[in-house]
This record gives C-alpha cells, sequence and structure tokens, in this order.
C-alpha cells in the first residue's frame, strides 16, 4: 500500500475565486512520504480549498505549483493525478454495490474482473466489513458508509490520501472509535495524508504534523506538542485547547494585576500580558500564592475539576486541578503559575 | 362530518359540478358511443383488428418512440451544457430555447413549412448549393421535424433542473479514482439521472402520440392516430369509431403519463 | 422557469469540448429559432418570394386585423373568461387540496388532470356528443370556454397548489382565528395574499394555453366562433404565406408579453424565497 506513497510539495500556492474572494494567500509547505498532515481551522480558513488544489480539484493562481515527489502535477486534472479521497458525504455510487464501490477505481484502471473481487474482498476484510460486499450503499449505517468511503480510496494504492472531515457527519461516540480505527489504519500503511477538520481532539490526535489556519494563512504548523505547548500567535493558542489570558501593568519583570503579580519569564520581563494553560496553574492556600481570588464556579469532570477564578478588575482564569477537594462558590484561594509555563505571543 | 369537512366540501363543490358536468359525464356518454356501431364493443379492438386502424396506431408509436428518444438526446446534452455552464448569453439561450413552449400546434407545423417547405430555408439552401431543392415538409420526415420542435423546448427545462439535484461530489469522487469525463458521465451522472430522463421520456411519448395541430397543419398522407380520428368524426361520420379508437388513445397517453409520474412525482403535462 | 447555472471546477480557458457543445447549443437553438425569424420577416415583407429585398410593409398585418378582427377580440374574451373562471375553481380546490390531503382528494386531483392527460380530441368528441343537442349551447363561445377551463384548471390548482403546500396553512389559519377571524376574512385576508405567487403564475399559464388552445377549440369552434389558433390554421391552409405570417407575428405579440411574465415571475420568486430563508 505505501509503495506508490509520494512526497507533497507546495509552492507559491494561492486562491483567488472569480467574485475576488482570496480564499488562500501564497503558501509554501512540504509533506514527507508517509506523513500525515492535518489542516486544523473554523470554517473558511481555507483548508477545504488547500485540500482541493492538492487533489487536483482546483487550480492554485498563476506562480503556484504543486509537486507529488519529484512530479510537477500542477496542471494535472484529479483524474491523473492517482490519489485517493473520501469526501465529507463520503460520495458513495447508489447506483453500484459496496464492492462495486471500493473496486471502480481498479475498473476505470482496466484491472481484471478477478482481481479486482480479490482486491475488493482484501479491503473489506480490512474494514471489518466482510459479507456486506453486496449491499446496497442506503443499507449501510453512517460507520459502514465511511470504511467503504475509505476503502474505496483505498483501493487504488494512492500517491497521497486525501480525507475532507470524514467524521463530521457521524455523531460522537462513532467519531471516537473510529478516530482509533484511522490512526491505527494511517500509521500501518504508511500512505502520505492530508487530513482536513475542525474538530482539534482530531487533529491532535491523528497528525504527525498539524498545520493551523485562520483566513486563508498558515498561522503555525507543528507537531501536535509544539502546537499546543508553543503557540506562535494568538490565534493558535486561543483556538487551541483553553488559555488563560492576563493583562495588567509591568514593573520589575513582574506582571501586576489586581489579585497579584506573577513573576515573568526573563526574556519577556517587559511584556503587560500573559497567557497559561488551565493545568499549569495551581491552586494554593489563599495567602500563599502569587495571585489570590475568588473561586466562582467548579466544574467536576471526572479526571480533572475544572475551578473558574475570580481575580478581580473584571479578570478571571481558568484553573486545572486534580485535587480531591471541594471547591465551593466564594472561597478565597491561592494560585500559582510557573514563570517557564507563561507564554508570551503578539496578537 | 365535521363542520370543517362540510366546509371543504362546499369549496371543492363548484369544480367537482364542472367538471363531472363537462367531463366525466360526456366521456361516459362517449364510452357508450363507442360500443354503439355496427361492430359493437368491438370496436374498442378495432385499433389492432383494422389494417388502416393498426398502421396508423403503428405509424404513430414509431414516430413517437423516435422522437422521443432523439429529443432525450439532444436535449440532454445542451440541457446539461447549460446547467453546468456559466458564459455570456447562457439565459439568452435559455430562454430562446424555452419561448417555444407556448406554440400550438399549428404554429410548429407553419414553423416546419418555414423550414422545409416549398419555399422553405432547406430548400433554397439546398438549391443554392446542390441545384436539388430538398422539400420534406409533407412527409414523415416533416412531421419528425415538427414532434421534435415542440419535444425539445419541454424536456430542457426537465433535465436541466434534474441536473441542478445531481450530487456534485459523486463526480469528484469518481474522477479521483481516476475516471475520465466519459466514464464520470456513463458510470454516475447518467445513472443518476436516469429517473428524470425516463419520466420525460414518457411525457415526451404522450404527448406525440396525442399531438394534433401540427400534422393537422402539415396535412401529410402520414396517417396519425389523431388525424384518423379526426377524418372519421368529419368525413365519415364514424361516430362510434371515433370514440372508440380516441378513448384507446386517451388510455394509452395516460398511462404513459401516469408511469411516468411514479418516476418523477409531478406531471408537465401539456398538448401539443 | 428559469434555473440558474451551477458551475464546476473550470479548467483555464474553454476547451475543445466546451466549444463542441457550445456550437451543439447554438445548432439547436437556431432550429428553434430561425423559423420565427423567418416567418416575422415574411409576414413583414412585400412579397415572400422576393424576400426582404421587397421591402417592408404592414399591409399583411393589416389584411390580418380586418379579416380576423373578430377573432382575436374572441380569444382574449375567452382567455380573460377562462382566468375568471379556474380561479374561482381552481383556488379554492387548490386550497382544499393542500389542506385535506387524503385518497379522496389525491383521487380527485388525478380526476382533474385526466382532460389533459388524455388527447384534446377525446375531450371535444365527448362534449359534442353530449351536448350538441343543446343548439343555443352549441353554437356558442361558452362551448369553447368549456373546453379551455378543462384543460387549464389542473394547471392553476397545481400552480397554487405547490405553494400554498409549501407554506404552513394551517398554522397561519389558527393564528388568524385566534385573532379572531371568520372563514372569508381568513381566506381573503390570510390565505390568498400568501398564495399570491402560485394564483399569479397559474394565471400565466392559464391565460397563454387559452389562448394558445387549437386541439380542443377545432372541434369545438363554429364559423362563427374562431379563434387564434382556429385563424392561424385557417390561413395556413388557404391564404397566401404572407398573410399566415402576418397572422403568426399578432399570435406572437399576444404570447411574449406572457411569456417574459412568467419569467420574471420565476426569477421574483427564486430571489424572494432565498431572501426569507437569508440566502
Amino acid at each position: 500500500m505505501a509503495d506508490n506513497a509520494a512526497s507533497v510539495r507546495l509552492a507559491r500556492c494561492a486562491k483567488t475565486f472569480p467574485d475576488g474572494t482570496r480564499a488562500l494567500l501564497p503558501l509554501d509547505l512540504e509533506i514527507a512520504t508517509g506523513e500525515t498532515l492535518v489542516f486544523l481551522g473554523p470554517s473558511g480558513c481555507g483548508k477545504t480549498t488547500l485540500l482541493r488544489i492538492i487533489a487536483g480539484l482546483a487550480e492554485p493562481d498563476a506562480g503556484g505549483h504543486v509537486w507529488f515527489a519529484a512530479d510537477d502535477v500542477t496542471t494535472l486534472p484529479i483524474e491523473r493525478r492517482n490519489v485517493g479521497m473520501v469526501f465529507q458525504s463520503y460520495a458513495l455510487f447508489p447506483n453500484m454495490t459496496v464492492a462495486e464501490n471500493i473496486a471502480y477505481g481498479l475498473k476505470v484502471r482496466r484491472v481484471d474482473a478477478r482481481e479486482r473481487r480479490q482486491q475488493a474482498s482484501r479491503l473489506l476484510d480490512m474494514m471489518h466489513l466482510a459479507g456486506l460486499g453486496d449491499r446496497r450503499v442506503d443499507q449501510l449505517s453512517g460507520g459502514q458508509r465511511q470504511r467503504v468511503a475509505l476503502a474505496r480510496a483505498l483501493a487504488v494504492k494512492p500517491r497521497v490520501l486525501l480525507l475532507d472531515e470524514p467524521l463530521t457527519a457521524l455523531d460522537a461516540k462513532l467519531r471516537e472509535s473510529l478516530r482509533v480505527d484511522i490512526d491505527q489504519l494511517l500509521r500501518s500503511l504508511g500512505v502520505t495524508t492530508v487530513y482536513v477538520t475542525h474538530d482539534q481532539g482530531e487533529a491532535m490526535a491523528l497528525g504527525d504534523r498539524v498545520a493551523v489556519m485562520s483566513q486563508g494563512r498558515v498561522e503555525q504548523i507543528g507537531t501536535p506538542q509544539q502546537i499546543y505547548y508553543r503557540p506562535e500567535s494568538a490565534f493558535v493558542a486561543d483556538f487551541i485547547g483553553t488559555m488563560n489570558r492576563l493583562t495588567g501593568t509591568c514593573t520589575d519583570g513582574l506582571l501586576r494585576v489586581q489579585g497579584g503579580a506573577l513573576r515573568l519569564p526573563v526574556a519577556r520581563a517587559t511584556s503587560d500580558h500573559a497567557m497559561f494553560r488551565p493545568q499549569d496553574a495551581r491552586i494554593v492556600e489563599p495567602d500563599a500564592g502569587a495571585l489570590a481570588g475568588r473561586i466562582v464556579s467548579a466544574f467536576f469532570l471526572g479526571s480533572t475539576t475544572r475551578v473558574v477564578v475570580d481575580l478581580g478588575a473584571e479578570q478571571s482564569i481558568v484553573v486545572d486541578t486534580s485535587e480531591r477537594r471541594s471547591f465551593r462558590k466564594g472561597d478565597a484561594v491561592g494560585i500559582d503559575v510557573g514563570a517557564d509555563a507563561l507564554l508570551i505571543l503578539e496578537s | 362530518m365535521s363542520r370543517g369537512d362540510i366546509r371543504f366540501g362546499l369549496l371543492a363543490l363548484p369544480a367537482l359540478t364542472v367538471f363531472a358536468a363537462f367531463w366525466l359525464l360526456p366521456m361516459a356518454r362517449l364510452v357508450a358511443v363507442g360500443a354503439s356501431g355496427p361492430r359493437g364493443v368491438a370496436a374498442y379492438a378495432a385499433i389492432v383488428t383494422d389494417a388502416n386502424y393498426f398502421a396508423s396506431l403503428v405509424s404513430t408509436v414509431v414516430l413517437s418512440v423516435a422522437v422521443t428518444f432523439a429529443t432525450l438526446i439532444v436535449s440532454g446534452i445542451a440541457g446539461m451544457f447549460l446547467q453546468r455552464n456559466e458564459f455570456f448569453g447562457r439565459n439568452v439561450l435559455v430562454s430562446l430555447l424555452t419561448f417555444p413552449l407556448a406554440f400550438p400546434g399549428v404554429v410548429v407545423g407553419f414553423m416546419v413549412i418555414m423550414l422545409a417547405g416549398r419555399q422553405g430555408l432547406i430548400g433554397t439552401v439546398t438549391d443554392a448549393l446542390f441545384g436539388i431543392k430538398l422539400v420534406f415538409a409533407y412527409s414523415i420526415a416533416g412531421l419528425f421535424l415538427g414532434y421534435l420542435y415542440f419535444s425539445i423546448p419541454r424536456v430542457i427545462l426537465t433535465v436541466m433542473a434534474a441536473v441542478e439535484k445531481l450530487d456534485r461530489a459523486l463526480e469528484e469522487a469518481a474522477r479521483s479514482l481516476g475516471a475520465n469525463p466519459w466514464q464520470v458521465l456513463r458510470d454516475v451522472v447518467l445513472p443518476g439521472l436516469r429517473p428524470a430522463l425516463i419520466s420525460a421520456g414518457a411525457i415526451c411519448f404522450a404527448t406525440s402520440m396525442g399531438a394534433f395541430g401540427t400534422a393537422f397543419t402539415l396535412a401529410t398522407n402520414i396517417n396519425v392516430l389523431p388525424i384518423t380520428i379526426y377524418t372519421e368524426f368529419t368525413n365519415y361520420a364514424n361516430f362510434s369509431i371515433a370514440a372508440a379508437l380516441s378513448l384507446v388513445l386517451g388510455v394509452i397517453t395516460w398511462a404513459a403519463l401516469a408511469f411516468a409520474r411514479t418516476l418523477a412525482g409531478s406531471t408537465v403535462a401539456a398538448a401539443a | 422557469m428559469m434555473t440558474r447555472a451551477s458551475p464546476g471546477m473550470k479548467r483555464r480557458g474553454p476547451g475543445p469540448r466546451f466549444v463542441a457543445q457550445l456550437l451543439f447549443t447554438v445548432l439547436v437553438c437556431a432550429f428553434l429559432v430561425v423559423p420565427v425569424v423567418l416567418s416575422v420577416l415574411a409576414g413583414l415583407s412585400e412579397n415572400f418570394f422576393v424576400g426582404v429585398r421587397s421591402g417592408l410593409t404592414l399591409r399583411w398585418v393589416g389584411q390580418v386585423w380586418s379579416m380576423y378582427r373578430d377573432s382575436i377580440f374572441l380569444s382574449l374574451g375567452i382567455a380573460i373568461a377562462c382566468l375568471a373562471v379556474t380561479l374561482v375553481l381552481g383556488v379554492p380546490i387548490a386550497y382544499v387540496l393542500a389542506r385535506r390531503p387524503s385518497r379522496a382528494t389525491r383521487l380527485f386531483e388525478e380526476l382533474l388532470v385526466l382532460p389533459v392527460a388524455v388527447p384534446g380530441l377525446a375531450t371535444a368528441l365527448a362534449l359534442i356528443l353530449f351536448y350538441g343537442e343543446w343548439r343555443g349551447f352549441r353554437a356558442s363561445w361558452t362551448f369553447i370556454l368549456v373546453g379551455h377551463v378543462l384543460f387549464t384548471l389542473p394547471f392553476m390548482a397545481r400552480s397554487v397548489l405547490a405553494v400554498m403546500a409549501a407554506i404552513d396553512l394551517a398554522t397561519l389559519e389558527e393564528a388568524a382565528a385566534s385573532l379572531g377571524a371568520g372563514f372569508a376574512a381568513r381566506f381573503f385576508g390570510v390565505i390568498v395574499p400568501n398564495a399570491r405567487y402560485g394564483i399569479l403564475a397559474g394565471a400565466l399559464m392559464v391565460v397563454t394555453l387559452s389562448v394558445g388552445e387549437f386541439n380542443i377549440t377545432w372541434m369545438l369552434h363554429t364559423p362563427l366562433t374562431k379563434t387564434i389558433p382556429v385563424g392561424l390554421a385557417d390561413s395556413y391552409a388557404s391564404m397566401r404565406l404572407e398573410i399566415g405570417s402576418a397572422y403568426t407575428i399578432v399570435f406572437f405579440l399576444m404570447i411574449i408579453p406572457l411569456l417574459i411574465g412568467m419569467q420574471w415571475l420565476s426569477r421574483e420568486r427564486t430571489s424572494s424565497m432565498a431572501k426569507r430563508h437569508g440566502g
């Protein structure tokens, strides 16, 4: 399956629509062979446009180029790029059986009927769909359809596998379990994969690297850990997980707010704001912390408790703690945040 | 019966009465007249037992089937092209193509005469090019042309509506698997359009079977069924045979339209 | 009637397939339009055999007007009468069909369509055989009107029904009733105004169909009750080409405003629906 996998390279690819909308600003991108790259972002950020350019369903503006390995495929339409694509609505052919759907790419490539049957049945087994080959598409459940769509895309041994929000149409529980299946499948196959989603959890779980996009631009590209712990812009910081943000005045390397003062990291000792993740803050005795405030609410989430603390002057922060205490509304608490957990970013 | 039911009944009453008085009863009488002639009830089988009438039926069916296929192909290509492409002048083309919808059969017959009659355009062109004046308005070819003329606008509209409803993702999926445009057409688009095409074809067939005005204007020697019926009634005063034949024809067209409706859900029938 | 284009991904510049299809479509269009242009020219030129070079004139149109003036007025009169009757019969029927979908009403809807599904010849024959004895009725324009109403009523009913079925009639009526409106007030104050697009579209359709109706009218007409299509058939058969063409021009002049009205109306409807749904 991985024999055909190709690396992908984009140079100066942009997309402007006829009505003037700039869906994508010029970007350069490289995807290594066998890598899974996830495009993550809110709707309208350009991730689907980018996917379609890589697929060959859309052409980049003049000056943009797309390479699969050493081949310049910019002017090749999708039917000649040898990709595999899974659509958000699955787009299974209603006039064909499951097996015929899976084998369609092979049929187009003039593979003989016996070989097609063998390949289809092998894929059906791999996708835990054995025995469903003769069903019609409308007799399948959502999860089954998703796997047929995946099998169909993989049957042609694609150079690049493209998935356009494949789990969005499913309910939450199914999404979770399929996410695991897809992750294992992609790792075992080693095929170069481009995955588009607006769901952070999916992106972090599935991607070797994640590209966070906003308004036609890639804000940051990196491993899930890099994105989460080292966001490079306020957008990425806000978009991924929850982020606390404090604004105050800065004196002597300390960020002063109503509830107290935090020691800023040495390199950014003159900033008037700082951000940190909920799990990087610690709840301590009311007078023993750098900050002091009152509990507004506490949500017990099972493994953690999410406590909202009001620091005064209309600033409140969220703290995730695994302490098994009771947190009552109105209690006074102290908060500590290590300087190395603080993030200072341009807005 | 509740007061609401009575109200609904009263609202429907005028239409019901008009319909019963002017269609149901007369039709019932027509059925009776059909069986009242010298052949009796056998008149209803005359369409197959009598050589002349059978020949008329066959020519009408053959003509209608031929027109249906030709229209589906022509309107399919043009309709799909217009629905899928945006270009300068597209709306003008669509308007021009659908404007003949309102023409009665007589006018369509006249249009055929303009094209292929004794002073027609085609005759003049072939005369200038080859020295032979091609005149075919008054033959089966002219009739075919006329039927094509009133069928194309109807079917184009249906095709355009059906193409608009196609799921584009299916075509993209086929392309992503390597299918070239012809394969996409054969494996995804045509199967997707099939119900609409069959329905439009059935309506086209029914309209052609029942068309009178066009054949009347072209005054051909070809006997299509509506003309046969007309001749029996006006020239020979064979009321019973005319009644019987027209009822049989009515059943055929009604059946074709009912078939179309089961596929499409609504009809756009109109006579020509 | 107008559908908006739904373009797909296009390669840069028109490919050979596009050009081929465009040429084909233009050819089909020419097939339909060229004879119309020819007949208009024929109706306006002095001598058809010589062509436009013989000069343009309105004398044929004038002759048509003097010969067939009565037919033209009769056609218009019947069309308007037909419209009035189908409004009175069709709007209530559409209301019943929309509010009480049941086997009985669906059967009735099927029945209503029969005069359209069955060739006009049959309907006309039935009318003649049944009412032929009633001399007064048979020779009057109302005889033709009956045929037209039978043929156009389903179109009005369907058009209005389509609009009524798309809005939640029951709730609107309940709201009006809760505010004290009796049935008549509800019908004319709430139901009819909300169905106006369907009524208008149906009206244009009915008038257009009535003006162009031939199959039924030809059988039902008498020398004193000739409509435009009947006159057209006469002129094609027995008059010179220029007269037939000029008469056809008169027919076009009547039809074109109606068609433009229908196209405008369908555009208005799609845009107002888009606005209502925040489209």
